[in-house]
């Protein structure tokens, strides 16, 4: 072997030991915010603190019974919003593929995804919190719907690409409209991962912050009213965090806790789905 | 799609269902419309207070109702850029080893595995980096030697919270974005290009690399993709990165960033001429965001126009 080619092997060698190395390097943060995140929560996770209202500084105990209630009007309000108006444009998407406005659509939900989420809640806050003089549970609501939206068109147009063309032909062969080949044969083949997707996508605005700081802002008590501000997990543990107690600190993590176990627990729940969906659409 | 007829439309086409569907459709590109006019026109105060210079001065005191924004936009390029640089080579690595070198069994789950740095919450990262990575970096800057100190990149006190802890962050959340547009254009070339380069007897390394520099417009484009969501990270930045408006070139200072000002003190502008300057903030922000994303996808779609890649979207099981 010469030199030449030795001195190949060796760098190419090195390459591939520095793509395996990049693989573990980006698993050991991973692993160690689990380890600390659930290390830290899971002790401090009791039947309180998913029963009982927060209490006052100094007094230990209590829990965040209101943020779990509040994150799940936020995120409920935000499917309200998304969902129609995501599946509905992703139906148009899929099924005027070639037009521009399909083009236009899916650009613009690329872009509105990028769009960072505190400039999102900045629209919320012109749009839904000036008006009215007042935080609430509805501006958050819109702040996450909005960030739902381009999640839940790109999602459903490959899910419903994914439905094979023979199924829409045997529709139309049949004579069915378009409208209800789409609503009837179509969705419903595409159904199951449209609603795992809608799933993980509120898992993940359940975790954001950012949007909600100065729309739904933050409660003390508990509260169920839409126009009133209202408490959520997240918002919660970021108070908890910067704090400066102790008995603070431990419930931030146990918010970290719910918030991690929830995002893996949908994540997984998906993962199998979509696999589960790709052996039945192969041919 | 289905069989047309004379008319270009199939026979059951019916009006009323693109007309219907399409009203849904207009509304997301209205939406991206809407959000820039309305962040333009609630920052018009400021916008006609300050003119340019508002971008060219660094003295921000609200008491004062001086405003000058440069130290965000110093903090905010500056924590980013550090971060790409950080985090570009782990992500390129990591998908090349996840399109070209991973055993098969391994390659679904590993994807799993990192496409979930991506669906942790940037909160998460932010409570992780007080409580665990700051103390790190503390030591780490208390046991920098003293001749080091000296030079500019490492003044200041050891305090832990600042732009390295926060570019340290930021790096490992942007790891999965540019990891999964840059394994759908390692998947999008065609096969026939590593096919050929192995045939003229090349090495691995050296087939992949004629890969990458086929795909070199997308690589680009998801490395950039990357530096768009670092722009606006939030939470993690805003806990970390110490929050102050000074411009400096040390690693251990604390600075602050455009997003991380908003979600500080937005709640306390009472001052409208205050209250418009930040969100004159989050216009430059979301423009600054809209341009990059824009460029990132117009050049991942130049490579993957054969193959559809996906711009903009990591997470296919992970996280929609």
């Amino acid at each position: 072997m010469s030199w030449n080619r030795l001195r190949r092997k060796v760098v190419s060698g090195a390459v591939v030991a520095f793509c395996a190395a990049a693989v573990v390097l980006a698993l050991i943060p991973l692993g160690f915010i689990l380890f600390f995140v659930i290390g830290h929560g899971l002790p401090a996770l009791n039947a309180a603190f998913f029963t009982q209202m927060p209490k006052p500084v100094g007094e230990p105990g209590g829990g965040m019974a209101n943020a779990i209630a509040g994150t799940l009007i936020l995120i409920g309000l935000a499917a309200g919003i998304a969902v129609p108006i995501g599946i509905v444009s992703g139906i148009y998407v899929s099924e005027y593929r070639k037009t521009s406005l399909a083009s236009a659509v899916r650009f613009s939900a690329d872009i509105l995804n990028g769009v960072p989420s505190i400039v999102i809640g900045l629209f919320a806050y012109t749009t839904a919190v000036l008006p009215f003089q007042r935080f609430s549970a509805i501006a958050g609501g819109l702040a996450l719907g909005i960030m739902m939206i381009p999640l839940i068109v790109r999602m459903t147009e490959e899910l419903l690409n994914l439905v094979p063309p023979t199924l829409r032909d045997g529709a139309l062969a049949l004579g069915a409209t378009r409208a209800r080949a789409v609503f009837t044969v179509i969705l419903s083949a595409a159904l199951p991962g449209i609603l795992t997707g809608v799933l993980v996508a509120l898992a993940r605005i359940a975790g954001e912050t950012a949007p909600l700081l100065f729309t739904a802002f933050n409660n003390r008590f508990w509260s169920t009213r839409l126009d009133q501000p209202i408490a959520s997990l997240t918002v919660q543990v970021y108070t908890y965090a910067i704090s400066p107690y102790d008995d603070w600190h431990r419930q931030a993590w146990a918010g970290a806790t719910v918030l991690i176990g929830a995002i893996l627990t949908f994540s997984l729940l998906a993962r199998a789905m979509t696999r589960r969906l790709e052996r039945m659409h192969r041919p | 799609m289905s069989t047309t007829g004379p008319l270009g439309r199939s026979s059951g086409e019916g009006r009323l269902f693109p007309l219907l569907t399409g009203a849904a459709a207009v509304l997301v590109p209205c939406l991206v419309a809407g959000i820039a006019l309305v962040l333009w026109r609630e920052s018009l105060l400021s916008i006609r207070e300050f003119g340019f210079a508002f971008w060219r001065t660094s003295i921000w005191d609200p008491v004062a109702g001086q405003f000058g924004a440069l130290p965000f936009i110093w903090g905010t390029l500056y924590s980013s850029l550090l971060a790409l640089l950080l985090s570009a080579p782990v992500a390129l690595g990591i998908a090349i080893f996840l399109s070209d070198l991973s055993p098969h069994a391994l390659r679904q789950p590993l994807i799993f595995l990192t496409e979930l740095l991506a669906a942790i919450p940037s909160i998460v990262y932010g409570l992780w980096g007080i409580f665990v990575l700051v103390p790190l970096v503390r030591r780490l800057e208390i046991a920098t030697p003293a001749w080091l100190k000296g030079v500019p990149l490492f003044e200041g006190p050891p305090l832990g919270v600042g732009l390295l802890a926060a570019s340290l962050v930021l790096a490992v959340m942007m790891v999965p974005f540019t990891a999964s547009v840059a394994r759908e254009i390692l998947k999008a070339v065609p096969s026939a290009q590593r096919e050929g380069a192995y045939a003229l007897g090349a090495t691995r390394w050296e087939a992949i690399r004629m890969a990458l520099f086929y795909g070199r417009t997308g690589i680009i484009g998801a490395v950039m993709l990357g530096l768009g969501r670092a722009l606006g990270e939030t939470m993690a930045v805003t806990m970390l990165i110490g929050n102050n408006p000074r411009i400096s070139l040390s690693l251990f200072a604390p600075q602050y960033t455009m997003a991380a000002v908003i979600a500080n003190e937005f709640t306390e502008a009472a001052d409208p001429l205050y209250l418009d300057a930040l969100v004159e903030i989050g216009l430059v922000l979301f423009l600054i965001t809209v341009a990059i994303n824009a460029l990132s996808r117009v050049l991942v779609w130049r490579v993957g126009r054969e193959r559809t890649v996906r711009a903009g979207r990591p997470v296919p099981a992970a996280a929609v």
